[in-house]
């Protein structure tokens, strides 16, 4: 069965660096209750709810349980979960809606970094025989493939800085000291606390509850190899096969929102993709700007999908990954109908 | 609203994990100061090795000894270790390829500093002292000028191989319970149960999460639930839980406090555990030094009528 899917809305919390003064369901319930007003619809009249969060922030496990007072999940609702970035939550999703099963779904994801050390808490998804008890840190782990990159002659320091300060819009002389060299502070994503949410619809549907959908044209996701030194670090074969099957290298886009939490990760993002300076490369500002883990992904389908109901794009890319140097990377293609 | 409560969280486990043929050689290997890889369909050899080749997915077995000196194939330099790190000095983290290795190896290379380290230079593993069959019995690599090391193959046949790891974990968090439990938290210092109810089915919840699971709408308003209610199912618990001081059998229940419409639970006491019945009526029992009821004993009122809180069940 072919039938067309689209982002029919979007929205996320305005990040912050903390928000321990409220509980996960209480910083998720306002951006819910923001995208279910975007297009009237009312959380019974949802067909199918996916989330996406990591008990490894909360510390508790199960934690996905206690958001779900925030979609009114009695009486019983068609849900499910997923321990990742949502941006696999909305891939599950739109499976769902492929199938026929559903015509409307609600997306979600939420991530409190700052209740624990994420750095260290990041190290807990890694390899358990070889390299978890090494305990070596995102920014490590990121900083090893910046290396590799600069002795590749791929990029250098000021070239990074220069990422990192068009992200932010401002200029490269506020990168900072080294976290781990070569990665400085303005190379690495702040960490902070937020959520976001999108709704999906198919076919007429969408139209009903959007002026523009954002129609997803393709989507796929890929994963490498675990072990980093089996990997070339200075290219993502996952995310450039993805997005061949998404259909990315069809057609141009004209905007680019990609997932690279550290700026050396763009670097290898834009050779993947192919990109070139005619795409217009996170108008959001990235997640060098904010990147609450497991809604970043998510938000980058987002303002894709809002800068195409705007009439600012007419064909957009998404990347979202996951993992140490862009293990898991998924792209999806994103369209407006004809003006 | 009150300040938001916080208290360290701290998770901690070993988790005890076993070993397939090819990781328990390569850990013992390194327990005897040898470091093997293991030998892929198209003559690869990966080090540190696993059971499936990772890129055909083939069962993979055939075991080779490798050098333990190596060229660093990308590093990055941490001037500020962390818990749990190799050193605690500061060290470069590298990728390390070791002689006869076609993959390279993640670990910790103890140098004076970022200048005395590049992409290509040689170096060689130091041991642990102590090994025991993990990772971390190469306690680093060191800078070493030497020749490549012999490369040969290795039946990756031991005495007494490792069958396991424990792999001791620890993470430490400040919890925070957000703002509609920490008014209920708050309240309970003061001898208080607040619910809150929500503004568009009119229940009352307890204790509050700041949602309404039917409506999905927050809610905020406090309301002073209990001290009595109802109990409205039970169980009779016979095993005596570590570290907790009561005797059993005793009788663990949810309770519908009166105002509200969501029953929480706790413990009943003062009453015969074969005597305490659905409808039976509590009220809650607080002791000194303790900012939640005790327990809830019975009231001595006529038992609730099923009608009352049977849509609390």
């Amino acid at each position: 069965m072919t039938r067309e899917i689209a982002v029919v809305a979007f929205a996320q919390t305005d990040h912050r660096q903390s928000m321990a003064e409220l509980s996960e369901v209480e910083m998720l319930m306002p951006v819910l209750h923001e995208v279910l007003d975007r297009t009237g619809l009312k959380t019974a009249d949802i067909d199918f709810t996916c989330s996406g969060s990591s008990d490894y922030l909360a510390g508790r496990a199960f934690s996905f349980t206690l958001a779900l007072d925030g979609v009114g999940a009695w009486p019983p609702i068609s849900e499910s979960h997923v321990e990742m970035d949502g941006a696999w939550a909305l891939y599950e999703a739109w499976v769902k809606l492929r199938t026929g099963d559903a015509d409307t779904a609600l997306v979600y994801s939420y991530g409190k970094s700052t209740p624990g050390p994420l750095r260290d808490v990041l190290t807990r998804q890694l390899d358990p025989y070889y390299v978890a008890p090494l305990w070596p840190d995102s920014v490590a782990l990121a900083a090893l493939q910046a290396q590799a990159l600069i002795d590749a002659g791929d990029t250098d320091e000021p070239a990074l800085a220069a990422v990192g300060a068009r992200s932010r819009g401002a200029d490269s002389a506020g990168q900072g000291d080294y976290v781990v060299r070569p990665l400085r502070t303005g190379d690495c994503p702040p960490v902070g606390d937020g959520a976001a949410a999108v709704i999906l619809a198919a076919g007429e549907r969408a139209r009903e509850l959007c002026e523009r959908p954002a129609w997803i044209r393709g989507i796929d996701h890929r994963i490498e190899a675990h072990a980093l030194g089996v990997r070339d670090l200075t290219d993502s074969p996952s995310t450039r096969l993805a997005a061949e099957k998404a259909g990315l290298f069809q057609q141009p886009v004209d905007t680019a929102e990609l997932h690279a939490p550290f700026s050396s990760q763009e670097v290898v993002l834009r050779k993947a993709l192919g990109l070139d300076d005619s795409v217009r490369v996170n108008p959001s500002g990235g997640a060098l700007v904010a990147n609450p883990v497991m809604a970043a992904g998510l938000i980058r389908v987002g303002e894709a999908a809002a800068r195409i109901h705007r009439g600012e794009s007419d064909r957009a890319l998404a990347h979202a990954t996951s993992g140490p140097c862009l293990q898991q990377n998924l792209v999806a293609v994103l369209e407006g109908d004809a003006r | 609203m009150p300040e938001v409560l916080t208290a360290p969280l701290v998770v901690e486990f070993p988790f005890t994990r076993s070993l397939g043929p090819v990781q328990s050689a390569f850990l013992t290997g390194l327990r005897e100061r040898a470091v093997l890889g293991v030998r892929t369909a198209d003559g690869r050899t990966l080090v540190p090795p696993v059971e499936y080749d990772p890129v055909t997915a083939e069962e993979i077995r055939d075991l080779v000894h490798v050098g333990v000196t190596g060229t660093v194939t990308t590093w990055a330099w941490n001037h500020a270790p962390r818990r749990g790190q190799p050193l605690d000095t500061p060290f470069a983290w590298v990728l390390v390829r070791l002689d006869g290795a076609d993959t390279a190896l993640l670990h910790a290379l103890d140098a004076p500093g970022p200048e005395a380290v590049h992409t290509g230079m040689r170096v060689r593993v130091r041991w642990a002292e102590e090994r025991s069959g993990a990772i971390t019995d190469i306690a680093c690599f060191e800078p070493d000028d030497g020749d490549e090391s012999q490369v040969t193959v290795h039946a990756g046949e031991f005495e007494d191989p490792v069958a396991g790891i424990v792999a001791a974990a620890r993470l430490d968090y400040t919890y925070s319970p957000g703002r509609a439990q920490t008014a209920f938290i708050t309240a309970l210092a003061d001898r208080k149960l607040v619910g809150e109810r929500c503004p568009s089915c009119h229940k009352v919840y307890v204790p509050p999460r700041g949602a309404c699971p039917t409506c999905g709408l927050a809610t905020s308003e406090q309301v002073e639930v209990g001290p009595c209610g109802t109990v409205t199912t039970f169980c009779i618990v016979n095993i005596k839980a570590k570290n907790l001081d009561i005797e059993v059998p005793y009788v663990y229940a949810h309770i519908a406090l009166d105002g509200a419409d969501l029953a929480l639970h706790g413990r009943i006491g003062g009453i015969p555990y074969d005597q305490v019945r659905m409808g039976l009526r509590v009220e809650a029992v607080w002791t000194d030094g303790t900012r939640y009821p005790d327990h809830y004993r019975p009231t001595g009122e006529p038992d609730a009528d099923y009608d009352t809180y049977k849509e609390l069940l």
